[in-house]
């Protein structure tokens, strides 16, 4: 028997080897040959916030997994966490309480590998106001986003005393940050990312330069500790009892874990697959969110991807009591069966450690990116 | 020509209101007991048109192309939706006109779903045809699919509205020629509704490039105005005058589409004036 075996194997050895050209990969592919379709569902359109994905495709680092990860950009109505509940996509990325929202409301999905550690979310206000922590947003016009992107705003609010139905006037803020430029509203909503970068890719026309940090104040959630988990890579609940799935996930982990790595080493070269992506935005602002969000990765004690338990449960606990204006939290029970693991991750992390990879980033040093005007 | 020198003129007219606005307007705007009447007038909120017309000509990205090949092709992309979208619709819209006024009993079953139809949200609808793209079909067809959507109400309400407008004598006198419905149709009933045609087709127009542009942003397909919208709207705080092109982009692509639509008319009209001569 183990004869026949042996002979089977060295046959299909020595067949790989005759269709073997260079591209063929070292590592085996899933069933041998043509590698498995996998569709990530993104939350937006391409930027550096996905660029661990985006370097993993180019840099063939799921390829090498045998899988062929194809991106899916997101839309204005496109809810990552459903589309994969519905079975458009294999994975999602999506923020932790708006998916355990969703879980609550019957998606089954786990979160299998939270590579944003932390949060990036701000509120923004002028120097000059005196505004400088949540406390002080009291009788003033506070900007948010809403559909689920403003509980980390609430929590703070709310833990500082206020009533964010009654206390503060409640502004719906637009994809810009115009609205604080033109001081229509006295703190805005902003991803350190993202809209920050926007207010200091901005013209001061009292000076005809642009706005600098030293113009703003800056309440982040973190260091007031509202703050909440946000882009993890979903699976599906149902599926992660399939072998073939869980080795699937395993894999589009590592690919996964190996291009936030690439990204931290090369965050220019990140930039650059980004903007070739076709990213409308500037390569100063997209060099800005690579480096933004690398901070939000790395470093990572436990490994980049790792769902760590405190901040779990920070996360949930906030989602359980956190009013918004309407008086409605974001969940109403503790999340049922499996809403994270970090089981799919921990095989990974082995697999990149002993491929040579720094999982941990523990020497990690952000750059300091200069902003552009407009970001160009 | 006289037609274009009264297009000409209402740009005219637009571009020294906008101006003239930015002129005497207050640029903090004009708020009265909280309640904001007029918009802003500072360069933020309404740059001015020449620095829109320079943005056009500036490239988009440092060293990439310049914004206006890049708003013309996404417009032409968002055309080729839309003209996808409205032929769609207009067929499905005659077609369920046609039924509905051969079967009365189609008309009572399908004319409230027709209209029921149009109050579903788009945002609640887009999502759902989101996914289909990609094995069937490619993406952009998924935003040709709510443009039709948009598009088939006005055609088949109008259409059926005019399938239904010749009076009994002419009917009796068809049937008295022994003409069967199809024949009652082509001769009698179809030319009679062309009147009601062309101004659902208008409407139809204009809804399938609402719904090309609303479907891109809603589902995020990538290479059209919509979407160039957005993705220019973001900038928006430090380069105003860049959301304005993308808006231009669009408001031409909505005339183009009103003009080839009322193309669509000349043929049918030629038709129109030959029956008239024939019946007189």
């Amino acid at each position: 028997m183990r004869r026949i075996l042996l002979a089977s194997t060295a046959a299909s050895v020595l067949l790989l080897a005759a269709c073997g050209t260079a591209d063929t990969p070292t590592t085996p592919t899933a069933s041998g040959g043509a590698p498995v379709a996998v569709k990530l569902q993104l939350q937006w359109f391409y930027q550096a916030q996905f660029a661990g994905y985006i370097a993993a495709v180019d840099q063939g680092f799921y390829r090498e997994q045998g899988l062929d990860v194809q991106l899916l950009e997101g839309g204005v109505d496109i809810v990552p966490q459903t589309v994969l509940a519905q079975g458009k996509a294999d994975y999602a990325v999506a923020w932790v309480p708006k998916a355990l929202a969703s879980r609550e409301q019957g998606a089954n999905i786990t979160d299998v590998g939270q590579f944003f550690a932390r949060s990036g979310t701000y509120q923004v206000a002028w120097k000059d106001s005196g505004i400088t922590k949540a406390a002080d947003f009291k009788g003033k016009k506070v900007g948010n986003w809403g559909f689920g992107n403003e509980f980390e705003l609430f929590a703070g609010m709310t833990k500082a005393g206020l009533d964010p139905g009654k206390d503060v006037t409640l502004v719906q803020q637009q994809f810009d940050m115009q609205a604080l430029l033109k001081k229509e509203i006295d703190v805005a909503q902003a991803m350190s990312y993202n809209e920050y970068a926007q207010l200091l890719e901005a013209t001061n026309p009292a000076t005809g330069k642009l706005y600098t940090p030293a113009d703003f104040t800056v309440i982040d959630w973190k260091t007031e500790g509202t703050a909440m988990l946000q882009d993890a890579v979903w699976a599906n609940t149902d599926k992660l009892n399939d072998p073939a799935y869980q080795q699937q996930t395993v894999k589009f982990l590592l690919g996964t874990l190996k291009g936030w790595a690439y990204c931290r080493d090369n965050a220019e070269a990140c930039r650059d697959l980004v903007v070739a992506k076709g990213s409308k935005l500037g390569k100063s602002h997209q060099l800005w969110q690579m480096n933004e969000v690398n901070k939000l990765v790395w470093p990572a004690p436990a490994g980049a991807g790792t769902i760590d338990e405190a901040a779990w449960k920070q996360t949930v606990d906030l989602s359980l009591t956190t009013k918004n204006q309407t008086g409605d939290t974001v969940l109403t029970k503790q999340p049922e069966g499996l809403a994270y693991t970090n089981d799919y991750l921990r095989q990974a992390i082995d697999q990149a450690k002993a491929a040579g990879i720094d999982v941990n980033g523990t020497s990690f040093q952000p750059a300091t990116v200069t902003l552009n005007a407009g970001g160009s | 020509m006289r037609r274009l020198l009264w297009t000409l003129g209402g740009l005219a007219l637009f571009a020294l209101l906008w101006e003239g606005y930015k002129l005497v307007g207050d640029p903090d705007g004009t708020v009265l007991f909280g309640v904001r009447l007029l918009p802003r007038a500072d360069d933020l909120s309404m740059p001015h048109l020449v620095d829109v017309l320079q943005r056009l000509g500036r490239p988009e990205l440092t060293g990439g192309r310049p914004v206006w090949t890049v708003v013309l092709q996404a417009c032409l992309f968002t055309l080729g939706i839309t003209v996808a979208g409205f032929l769609a619709g207009a067929v499905v819209g005659l077609l369920l006109a046609v039924l509905m006024q051969r079967f009365r009993l189609a008309e009572r079953g399908l004319l409230p779903y027709v209209i029921l139809s149009q109050t579903v949200p788009l945002v609640a609808l887009a999502p759902l045809i989101a996914g289909w793209g990609g094995t069937v079909w490619p993406e952009r067809m998924t935003v040709a699919v709510i443009a039709a959507y948009l598009a088939f109400f006005p055609v088949a309400v109008g259409m059926l509205r005019g399938l239904q407008s010749p009076q009994a004598a002419g009917v009796e006198l068809m049937r008295s020629y022994a003409a069967g419905w199809w024949r009652t149709l082509l001769k009698l009933r179809l030319p009679a509704a062309l009147p009601y045609l062309f101004p659902a087709l208008r409407l139809a127009g204009a809804a399938a490039v609402v719904g090309a542009v609303v479907g891109e942003i809603s589902t995020g397909t990538r290479g059209g105005i919509g979407r160039l919208i957005i993705e220019y709207s973001r900038e928006a705080t430090s380069d105003p005058a860049k959301v304005y092109t993308a808006m231009l982009g669009a408001a031409v692509l909505g005339l183009v589409v009103a003009g080839l639509v009322s193309l669509l008319e000349l043929p049918l009209m030629r038709h129109r004036r030959r029956v008239e001569v024939v019946t007189m």
